[in-house]
C-alpha cells in the first residue's frame, strides 16, 4: 500500500492547526488570502513531491469518488 | 542602404523547363525556400538526389523572425555544411533572468554540458540563417549537384497521382507545368499546399498578440535572455528581451487580444512603449515591427501519399521554447535518408511512414511544452493567474519554485520512443543514448564523435569486437571502432556506455540510435538494419 493518498485524520493537533490556519489568513482581503492559498498549496505540494500522490489529492479535493 | 531582406538572392530567371512541350518530371520538388524547405534541399542535393526548390518570393526571410537556435539543429547544419557559419556569426549565451513586476525573481544557467562541439544555443536573425543556406547551395551547385532555387515561381494548383505528383506554377512571365516524383511542402504555417490539398490543421488559438520590435542600439545589456512577467511597463502582461548580432535586440511585448493592430504597428505607437521600457536616455533604432499572434496545431498526417509535410506547414507551435525552426530542421533531418532510400530503391515506401511516426511524436511534445509555456505567460483564468503569480512569488524566496517558472521550456531534441524503426533496448546502458534518441557528441582528442556519423549508418562499437563492413538488404553498414581511451575526459563512456565495459550501437544517417547492444550479434544486427530500413 504504498503511494497511497492519507484520507483518515493525520493531523497532530487538529484544532490547533486549523486555529492557525484562519489566524494566518486573518485580516487579509480576498484577493491576499486566494493568493496566500494557492502559495500555501504549492509549498505543501512540493513537502509531499510524490506525483501519484498529488494526483490522488487533486481528485479528493475535486469531491470526486472512485466509485 | 537596402537591409539583407530587402535584396533579391534568388531572382527569378526564365527556365527551359518553361518552354518545354511536355512538363518536365523531377526527382524531387521543395515549396518553399525557408530554413526548412532549404535544409530538405541541401540534404538531398548531398546525397545526389536532383532536387528544385519552388519560392513565391525571392529573398531571405523579412526581418529576423525565428532567432534562437539549439544545439541539436547546429549539428543538423554541421551535417548540411553550413553550421560554421551560423556557429561563427550568432550570439551564444546560456544565462537567462526572470523578472515579475519591477523585481528579478531569479536567475538560470543552460550550463553547457561540457564536450559538445556546438553550444546549448545561438542567437542568429532567420536572415543570415537563410543567407548563409543560401550560400551553401550556391557552393554544392558550383561542385555540380543537381539543386537549384527558383524565385518568385509560385505553386498555383496540385495534382495528386499514386506515383507522382503535377504542379502548376505561377511566374512573372506566366505559369507552367511541373512533375515531381516527390513533392516536401515547407510552405509554413498558413501552407498555400496544405490548402490546395484540402488537408486539415487542427488545434488549439490563444487569444493573445505579441509586439515584436527588432531595435538596433548600443546597449550596455549583457548577452542574456531577460524575461518580465507583469512588468511596471507593460502591466498584465509580459516582455522579453534578447540579443542577436549587430547590435539588434529582439523585443517582445505582450498586447493581449483586443488592440487595433496597424494601429499598434505605427512606430509612433511602438516607439513609446520601447522607451518605457528601455528607459529615455536610450537610443535605438527601429529595424522591423511586426505582430504575431499564433495557434499550437498540427495536421493529422504528415505523410499524403507523394506529398510529405514538414516544418510549420505540418505543425505550428508558440515561440515560447524556440520549438518551430528547430523541430522543422528535425523533420527533414528525419526524412531525407528515408527518402533517399526509398528512391534508390533500397527500402520499401511504406518506410516513409515513420517520418510520420517519429515526427508526430516530437510536434506532438513541442505543442505540448509550448502550450504549458503560454498558458503559464499569459493566464486565461483568474485562478491560472493566481497559481501562476503564486509561482513568482515563491521563486523568488525559495529554490524549490522555480522549476515551475514556465517562460519557454527550451528545445531539446526529441527521443523517438516507440517507433517502428528501434530495436529493443539490449543495453543496461545511459538512459539518454537509448534506441530512438539523437546521439550525444563526445569529444575524441582534437576531434568530435558526431561529424564521424553522419550521412551514412554506422556500427559503433566502444571496445567491443566487430566486422568492419556489414551489408544487408542493400544497406552498408560501416564500423566506427573507438575505446574508452580515445576520450580523457570519458564523456564518450559516461554517455554510450555508463558502468558498462563495452557496447555497439547501429546509428541512422541522421544521427539517431536504432539499436544498442553490450557486444556483437550478427544476426541480431542485421535484423536491426533490416528493422531499421523498414524491411521487416
Amino acid at each position: 500500500m504504498t503511494d497511497q493518498l492519507t484520507l483518515t485524520p493525520n493531523i497532530d493537533g487538529g484544532d490547533d492547526f486549523y486555529a492557525e490556519l484562519l489566524a494566518t489568513h486573518e485580516g487579509l482581503s480576498k484577493a491576499d488570502s486566494d493568493a496566500l492559498n494557492a502559495r500555501l498549496i504549492l509549498v505543501m505540494a512540493n513537502q509531499i513531491g510524490d506525483r501519484a500522490i498529488l494526483s490522488q489529492a487533486l481528485a479528493a479535493a475535486a469531491l470526486k469518488s472512485e466509485e | 542602404m537596402n537591409k539583407i531582406f530587402e535584396v533579391p538572392v534568388y531572382p527569378y530567371e526564365r527556365h527551359a523547363d518553361q518552354d518545354a512541350s511536355a512538363p518536365v518530371r523531377h526527382k524531387v520538388i521543395v515549396i518553399g525556400a525557408g530554413p526548412i524547405g532549404l535544409g530538405a534541399a541541401i540534404d538531398l542535393a548531398q546525397q545526389g538526389i536532383e532536387v528544385v526548390v519552388l519560392d513565391d518570393n525571392d529573398k531571405v526571410s523579412f526581418g529576423s523572425r525565428a532567432i534562437c537556435f539549439a544545439k541539436r539543429p547546429l549539428e543538423i547544419l554541421d551535417r548540411l555544411g553550413c553550421g560554421q557559419p551560423m556557429v561563427d556569426k550568432g550570439v551564444q549565451w546560456n544565462v537567462g533572468k526572470v523578472f515579475f513586476d519591477d523585481r528579478e525573481v531569479y536567475d538560470f544557467n543552460l550550463l553547457d554540458e561540457e564536450g559538445h562541439k556546438r553550444p546549448a544555443f545561438i542567437n542568429l536573425q532567420q536572415y543570415y540563417f537563410e543567407e548563409y543556406m543560401v550560400h551553401r547551395v550556391r557552393q554544392l551547385q558550383a561542385q555540380g549537384a543537381p539543386i537549384e532555387i527558383r524565385g518568385r515561381n509560385k505553386v498555383s494548383a496540385i495534382g495528386t497521382h499514386p506515383d507522382h505528383v503535377t504542379i502548376e506554377v505561377d511566374t512573372p512571365e506566366g505559369s507552367y507545368n511541373l512533375e515531381a516524383d516527390w513533392l516536401i511542402a515547407c510552405d509554413g504555417a498558413g501552407s498555400p499546399t496544405r490548402a490546395m490539398l484540402g488537408k486539415d490543421f487542427v488545434g488549439r488559438v490563444f487569444e493573445d498578440n505579441f509586439l515584436i520590435a527588432d531595435v538596433v542600439m548600443e546597449a550596455d545589456f549583457p548577452t542574456e535572455r531577460w524575461f518580465w512577467f507583469d512588468p511596471p511597463f507593460n502591466k498584465g502582461q509580459s516582455a522579453l528581451l534578447h540579443k542577436q548580432p549587430d547590435n539588434v535586440w529582439r523585443i517582445d511585448l505582450q498586447l493581449g487580444w483586443d488592440i487595433d493592430k496597424e494601429r499598434e504597428k505605427r512606430p509612433e505607437n511602438v516607439i513609446p512603449r520601447l522607451k518605457a521600457m528601455l528607459g529615455d536616455d536610450v537610443e535605438f533604432e527601429l529595424e522591423w515591427v511586426s505582430i504575431y499572434t499564433f495557434q499550437c496545431r498540427r495536421m493529422e498526417k504528415f505523410r499524403h501519399g507523394r506529398v510529405l509535410f514538414a516544418g510549420d506547414a505540418a505543425h505550428q507551435v508558440s515561440p515560447f521554447g524556440a520549438r518551430g525552426a528547430n523541430s522543422g530542421l528535425q523533420d527533414t533531418d528525419n526524412l531525407c535518408w528515408k527518402l533517399k532510400l526509398v528512391i534508390d530503391g533500397k527500402a520499401p515506401e511504406s518506410l516513409l511512414d515513420s517520418y510520420d511516426d517519429e515526427r508526430i511524436h516530437g510536434a506532438d511534445e513541442n505543442i505540448l511544452n509550448s502550450s504549458r509555456s503560454t498558458d503559464f505567460i499569459t493566464p486565461k483564468s483568474e485562478t491560472s493567474r493566481l497559481f501562476r503569480d503564486a509561482v513568482l512569488d515563491l521563486a523568488e524566496q525559495y529554490e524549490f519554485a522555480r522549476p515551475l517558472v514556465n517562460s519557454g521550456r527550451l528545445s531539446v531534441p526529441c527521443t523517438y520512443d516507440g517507433s517502428p524503426l528501434n530495436s529493443a533496448d539490449a543495453l543496461a546502458g545511459p538512459d539518454y543514448t537509448r534506441p530512438g534518441s539523437a546521439c550525444p557528441d563526445a569529444p575524441l582528442g582534437d576531434e568530435f564523435l558526431l561529424p564521424k556519423l553522419a550521412d551514412k549508418f554506422t556500427l559503433l562499437t566502444i571496445d567491443a569486437d566487430a566486422t568492419d563492413v556489414i551489408e544487408e538488404a542493400g544497406i552498408t553498414v560501416e564500423r566506427l571502432a573507438l575505446s574508452v581511451k580515445d576520450d580523457k575526459t570519458l564523456a564518450l563512456k559516461d554517455r554510450y556506455l555508463g558502468e558498462l565495459e563495452s557496447g555497439v550501437y547501429l546509428i541512422r544517417p541522421d544521427q539517431h540510435v536504432a539499436a544498442r547492444r553490450p557486444s556483437y550479434d550478427e544476426n541480431l544486427f542485421r535484423a536491426a538494419i533490416r528493422r531499421v530500413t523498414g524491411q521487416e
